[in-house]
């Protein structure tokens, strides 16, 4: 592809002198258009050694077999509940058509917001939310209203990021406190078995259909099949049904090594560990559940892959995100399992281990130091 | 420092919530509504006034090692009488606040002015700085009430604002999130952080 005349173009349009203000924005789309050669040396990339944007863009693309096959499943669940009979394509317009308002709503909100504060604050606009914007419309109903959605991610750029320093800075998933704001804001909006299938293409109403979850929080068993809650084709939010989906995305963010295979892999087992015990103990139904269910439902998959993954969020050192995801794991299964209050445990416990992060990283670097320093001491001896 | 600025101070450079960080908890717990609110800040208005005026007249009096029990004493009998004046005029938000009302002796602007106040000065000057101080906490729970009100319960004391406005009707819907004391402490961090961006002698380097 010539670029030559694009950068012409930006040459032409710089900023100088009395426009010199605009120089953040015109920063921002002259280096997404020109990849630049060098590392990013600020903020969470610099322990890496890619840049910061071909690492979100790579993210984005893991993202899109989950998001392109959301947007089926939210026509097929309404083809279904209706009775309507929608060949595929149609069923992937129906979600197209859905989802895309609610896409739109999330970067122009946030991209916004991030703008306004690279400008006054004078530094470089980071990418990080272009995987942030996808990522929340993809794990909230497909029936929240818009206003909720943009209230939402306001409330997520400016609360869980931009107050404690912009991208790098932040403690938390930015994507995961915005579906905390509405599931806490709003929360008929967000659980229950009214949210989930949208009723047409032009009006917000949803027609009743339960999650798997959903079904287990009200005691009964869950009327999909293991098969259909590993392809999909179940009710819930657009990124999170099809583990196949974001299997997909795993191995390409795993091949390019841009998330943690240990952070991945521990989720699963501290999530199986737990199914297991609960097993044991047999208490209730739920608790009798086959551990792998656990995998197949709700947000667990999209969690481990895409959120708890999170380099800015998680814990840094290797031995620490060992047990960062072994508890993350854990803790979702002993919420979704113990507390019925919550059907769904995965959000609340990234942004638990999230806040948790930094002090396991504290205590591994720590005892390392004194397990060194034994080590030295017994030498000299 | 002049009799004027122990009033002023409290509501810019010296507000006990926004600069001090004191009495946080209670302005946490008691904001979800704006009624509830305004009688809390008027009682501690008035208990840190009282006290204020009462522990400076005895200030000399005060052996200094049990000086807590007496102010603690003090502040306790205070906060009994506005206890039973709330329970005999306003009963039911009585009720709402609970045990916040007990809590009063355990605000901490109150035994913070007590201590270094009304310890070490004459009964008018610590009757102001007590006044000051009550109003600039009121002025933070009365504006976390009205905004945690209006936007969590859709009325403003009791009265059905966002519903007269017909915001219902067009799909708006109350923010369950405002009523819960988290959203508090993140108002109170957004006062914070617009207050000092007002006074930037304020920052913390």
């Amino acid at each position: 592809m010539n670029m030559k005349w694009l950068e012409q173009w930006f040459e032409k349009i710089e900023p100088k002198g009395k426009m010199s203000w605009l120089g953040s924005t015109y920063e921002a789309f002259h280096t997404f258009a020109f990849t630049p050669k060098t590392v990013t040396r600020s903020g969470s990339h610099l322990r890496d050694a890619v840049d910061m944007k071909r690492s979100i863009i790579i993210l984005v693309i893991a993202l899109l077999p989950a998001l392109l096959f959301g947007m089926w499943n939210i026509g097929y669940q309404t083809s279904t509940a209706t009775g309507a009979g929608w060949g595929w394509f149609y069923c992937w317009w129906f979600g197209f058509v859905r989802m895309l308002p609610m896409i739109v709503v999330s970067y122009v909100v946030g991209l916004f917001i991030e703008f306004a504060f690279a400008q006054v604050r004078h530094h470089e606009v980071n990418e990080g939310f272009l995987a942030t914007g996808l990522i929340i419309p993809m794990i909230v109903p497909v029936t929240t209203p818009l206003w909720q959605l943009a209230l939402a991610v306001a409330f997520a750029v400016i609360i869980g990021k931009e107050v404690f320093g912009g991208s790098g800075m932040n403690f938390l998933n930015p994507a995961l406190v915005a579906r905390a704001f509405l599931f806490f804001s709003y929360p008929t909006h967000m659980s229950g078995d009214k949210v989930w299938i949208a009723s047409g293409m032009w009006h917000n109403d949803a027609i009743a259909g339960a999650t798997p979850m959903g079904e287990l929080a009200t005691g009964m068993n869950p009327s999909a099949s293991a098969l259909s809650m590993l392809l999909g084709n179940i009710p819930g939010s657009a990124g999170e049904t099809s583990v196949v989906a974001i299997a997909i995305g795993a191995v390409l963010l795993l091949l390019t090594g841009i998330a943690s295979w240990r952070i991945m892999l521990s989720v699963f087992i501290g999530g199986g560990a737990m199914g297991l015990l609960f097993n044991l103990i047999g208490y209730n139904e739920y608790m009798q559940l086959p551990f792998y269910y656990h995998f197949l439902m709700g947000g667990f998959a999209f969690g481990a892959v895409f959120m708890a993954t999170d380099p800015v969020t998680a814990a840094q050192t290797n031995c620490g995100k060992w047990i960062y995801g072994l508890l993350i794991g854990a803790f979702a299964v002993l919420l979704r399992v113990c507390n019925p209050a919550y059907p769904e445990g995965m959000m609340l416990s990234i942004l638990f281990m999230n806040c948790m992060a930094p002090l396991i990283d504290h205590l591994v670097v720590n005892s390392n130091i004194k397990m060194r320093a034994k080590r030295g001491k017994e030498a000299a001896k | 420092m002049k009799n004027t600025d122990l009033i002023k101070l409290p509501f810019s450079k010296n507000n006990p919530i926004l600069v001090q960080v004191l009495g946080v908890c209670s302005c946490l717990a008691v904001t979800a509504q704006l009624k509830p609110a305004f009688v809390m800040a008027i009682s501690v208005t008035v208990v840190v006034a009282l006290a204020n005026l009462i522990i400076s007249l005895m200030r000399n009096t005060i052996p200094p090692r049990i000086r807590i029990i007496v102010q603690l004493v003090v502040v306790s009998t205070l906060v009994v009488l506005v206890d039973q004046v709330l329970k005999a005029y306003v009963y039911d938000v009585s009720k709402q606040l609970s045990v916040f009302v007990g809590l009063i002796i355990t605000n901490c602007i109150v035994m913070g002015r007590l201590e270094a106040f009304a310890m070490v000065q004459k009964p008018w000057p610590s009757l102001l700085d007590g006044i000051g101080n009550g109003l600039g906490y009121s002025v933070i729970l009365i504006v976390l009430g009205a905004v945690r009100e209006l936007f969590g319960s859709g009325s403003l004391w009791g009265f059905p604002v966002m519903e007269k406005l017909g915001l219902y009707r067009i799909g708006y819907e109350n923010n369950g999130l405002m009523i819960m004391p988290p959203m508090a402490l993140i108002l109170v961090g957004l006062i914070i952080w617009w207050h000092r961006s007002k006074n930037k002698e304020l920052c913390e380097q």
